[in-house]
């Protein structure tokens, strides 16, 4: 069949709502400690005072008009931007290893798209209610009801996003200083776009868009999905046993429990002998089921109801999956009000599952993937760990004048000119001589400046030159110029130089 | 995904038909087209009113924003909003910050500004700014200079003398670099005899016999050479006459020439054609003392603070 432009499907679709059904269990317990912690971090680290001499008395503070990042007790300079350079190869490792290990943990969990999405479902609820009511609340006409709860809801939304943004600006400058005048219309330009740009984006993604951010802006979901192995963990549906051989099936009479159920919750009967009857039954009902080649799953729907993706996980693996747990919590908690096994719904492999003999789930960990990712890991870590441990107090930048190379001076000596630069990275003034090996004594001239004082933070700058005889000058290529610290000699740094003369080959 | 209907199916045509059966689809813009160019539309509009955009008569329309700048006769100017005046708000800006230290430069003297660590930091990167602007033109961006043309100011001689007094007389009021041609009154085999008598001072492979003879030209009456250069050849920095002994050459391109004849030749060329090219122009009334000041120790400190 020929196809032609008219065949094409239209490549737009509108966000069917989704309106999830809160839960409770394992991994939701999880999620919420995770969401506490980390807003507990993300919103109060730039309140934390941190006692400086010569800098804002904040603890996380990026200073971007003096140039530098001030991080606890450690000042980070622009010459230090190896350091952020390992802190994203560490992040993307992490995310690898992690992927490779337990699939997408880090979308389901520390996400702050899924954090945020779920602290702003977490206001909806409280708001408008448990699901059925928020369903019923779409529904409904635009009567006061609605309009109110609806406007309550955005509003408290749209405070959250305003304040996140407000906490991202306060890492940039003083934040007790910075709110004041924020809002007496005192701060920069930058501060005000900023924060209105982070409160509309969040109100937008967290608020309004969702999974679709997932779905279709993010790139990390897609390229996750391409790190699973068949040993990965994944939060998977036990097809085999919830399916059975004829397919699930809701409770009925003669199926399941519910008969039972119904006869045996008599008022006034002792707890432990309810609880022995249900699970009596259960088996029975089990057994049943089983007999007739009906699955585990009651299809009740709960998975569906509790997915904020709004995705059916007995349909298998999928794309739009950010594996956060909650349609293990919805199912087991249902499998025990039945007394089923529990785990219908599990983290388990792709593997394990369809082996004929499924053992329990474990992490397979000895896969050549796992053990480099882990390696280059521990590897960047320990490098940036020992990078940040033994950085000097001091950097230094010396550069050979180049206009010109070399200098013929009146007696025939030739004489080079280096820039030396020395940044001080200590907290307190330092003291630096400048010496030289490799040359005759006398050779180098250093001015006025053979020590130079710097303070904390700031640069200075000592013009060097060396004038050799042209004899001295035919057997010397280079010398080393040595910077030490006064009083801390086992930091000297010493810096390779050339030195040109004429009619020498570059 | 279900509700996704195919296109043919909704799409509908012009209604009209040509050449009995052809007809065409109508397609209307998406809607999201269409409102993107609509919010476009209220963009023009909210912009026009705040930035200049419409020709009107000689001028143009304005908009409401305004910049304030100081213009170079220090008059305080507002203009409807344009890159030159933000540029010139910029100038003024920076400027306003440089003056603190241009003040300090102007209250210190020469050895205490180069010998503050942190003046000394401005001079080389303010001073460096300004020998860009005005002086490497001619000395180079380094100030190693051009031979034959314009003295290199980072070695050790200095034709006028290299105190920072002495820099800062240059620099207020130039130089004039002047040697007759000598062809016109000397013969070519005397130009030649002194020229061997300068390579012999400077060290060069000569003709003896002829550096003799040249030696007594130099110091007689005849040629005068004296007069200018000394009698040890060694220059006068009072006149600008440079020290024919060393081994720096500004004027004969002795270092570049292959062979002694062609160094001997150099020496020739500059003797019999003379010099009428090295003018260096006044710079007081050009640029401000303190800017004269900070280009002095810049110069100072480019030859090796001799």
């Amino acid at each position: 069949m020929q196809q032609g432009l008219e065949d094409q499907v239209a490549l737009y679709q509108k966000r069917i709502p989704i309106f999830t059904r809160s839960v409770k269990g394992a991994f939701r317990r999880f999620k919420t400690s995770v969401l506490v912690l980390a807003y507990a971090i993300y919103f109060l680290l730039p309140w934390l005072p941190w006692s400086r001499l010569d800098a804002p008395s904040q603890a996380l503070l990026f200073d971007l008009p003096g140039r530098r990042f001030l991080i606890f007790g450690l000042t980070v300079y622009p010459q230090d931007v190896i350091w952020l350079a390992l802190l994203l190869f560490i992040a993307a490792i992490l995310l690898f290893f992690v992927t490779g290990l337990v699939g997408r943990a880090f979308c389901g969990y520390f996400c702050f798209q899924t954090l945020w999405t779920d602290f702003f479902i977490w206001i909806e609820h409280r708001i408008q209610g448990e699901r059925p009511a928020r369903v019923r609340l779409y529904r409904q006409s635009w009567d006061r009801e609605k309009i109110l709860k609806l406007g309550a809801t955005h509003a408290a939304w749209l405070l959250v996003s305003f304040w996140t943004g407000m906490t991202f600006v306060a890492y940039f400058a003083y934040a007790p200083e910075l709110v004041v005048d924020f809002f007496t219309g005192q701060a920069a330009a930058a501060a005000y776009i900023t924060v209105a740009i982070l409160t509309f984006s969040t109100y937008a993604a967290a608020g309004l868009m969702r999974e679709q951010i997932c779905t279709y802006v993010c790139p990390y979901g897609r390229f996750q999905s391409v790190m699973y192995e068949p040993e990965t963990l994944a939060v998977h549906y036990d097809a085999r046993r919830g399916e059975g051989i004829q397919g699930r099936a809701v409770v009925r009479a003669g199926r399941g429990i519910a008969l039972e159920r119904r006869k045996s919750a008599q008022p006034g009967e002792p707890q432990a002998e309810r609880r022995r009857m249900v699970l009596t039954q259960s088996e029975r009902a089990l057994t049943e089921r089983r007999a007739q080649g009906i699955g585990d799953c009651v299809d009740c729907g709960l998975c569906v109801q509790v997915c904020p993706v709004g995705i059916d996980i007995r349909d298998g693996l999928q794309y739009k999956c950010i594996s956060c747990g909650l349609c293990i919590d919805a199912c087991n908690t249902i499998m025990d009000s039945f007394g089923f096994p529990r785990d219908l719904i599990r983290y388990d492999s792709e593997k394990n599952l369809a082996s004929t003999q499924p053992g329990r789930p474990a992490l397979h960990w000895k896969r050549l993937k796992i053990v480099g990712y882990g390696a280059a890991l521990i590897l960047m870590s320990g490098y940036l760990a020992y990078s940040v441990a033994t950085r000097g107090s001091f950097d230094r930048a010396v550069t050979q004048i180049r206009q010109p190379l070399y200098v013929v001076l009146s007696n025939g000596d030739i004489r080079n000119r280096y820039q030396v630069r020395i940044t001080n990275k200590a907290g307190q003034d330092q003291r630096y001589r400048i010496s030289a090996t490799g040359i005759p004594p006398h050779a180098l001239d250093l001015g006025n400046f053979s020590e130079i004082t710097i303070k904390p933070g700031h640069s200075g700058l000592v013009q060097a030159s060396v004038r050799l005889t042209p004899d001295e000058a035919q057997t010397i290529q280079g010398f080393e110029l040595i910077i030490t610290p006064q009083g801390r000699p086992e930091e000297a740094r010493t810096e390779f130089v050339r030195f040109d003369r004429p009619g020498a080959k570059p | 995904m279900s509700d996704q209907k195919l296109q043919s199916q909704t799409v509908q045509t012009t209604g009209h038909a040509w050449d009995g059966d052809l007809q065409e689809y109508n397609n209307p813009l998406p809607t999201w087209w269409v409102y993107t160019f609509y919010a476009t539309v209220v963009f023009a509009i909210v912009y026009w009113t705040i930035y200049p955009s419409w020709p009107f008569g000689k001028g143009w329309i304005g908009g409401v924003t305004n910049v304030t700048y100081v213009n170079s006769e220090g008059e305080t100017k507002t203009h409807s909003w344009n890159t030159r005046a933000l540029l010139l708000a910029d100038l003024n800006e920076a400027a306003a910050a440089q003056k603190p230290y241009f003040d300090k430069v102007a209250s210190m003297s020469y050895e205490q500004v180069a010998k503050d660590p942190e003046m000394n930091g401005f001079i080389l990167s303010a001073g460096k700014a300004l020998f860009a602007d005005n002086c490497a033109p001619c000395h180079q961006a380094g100030g190693q200079g051009v031979v034959g043309f314009f003295p290199n100011l980072t070695d050790d001689d200095w034709l006028y003398g290299g105190s920072f007094d002495k820099i800062h007389e240059t620099l207020m009021q130039g130089r004039r670099g002047y040697m007759p041609a000598f062809s016109e009154v000397l013969a070519a085999d005397q130009i030649d005899q002194l020229a061997n008598y300068v390579a012999s001072k400077a060290g060069i492979a000569h003709d003896a016999g002829k550096a003799r003879a040249g030696d007594a030209l130099f110091h007689s009456e005849t040629a005068a050479c004296f007069y200018c250069h000394g009698g040890d050849a060694k220059g006068r920095q009072d006149i600008g006459a440079p020290n024919l002994t060393d081994k720096v050459w500004l004027w004969a391109d002795v270092p570049a020439a292959q062979g002694d004849e062609a160094k001997v030749a150099a020496i020739r060329n500059v003797i019999s054609g003379g010099l009428n090219k090295g003018v260096m122009p006044a710079w007081a009334g050009r640029l401000s003392p303190e800017q004269i000041k900070v280009l002095t120790v810049y110069v100072h400190e480019l030859g090796g603070g001799l």
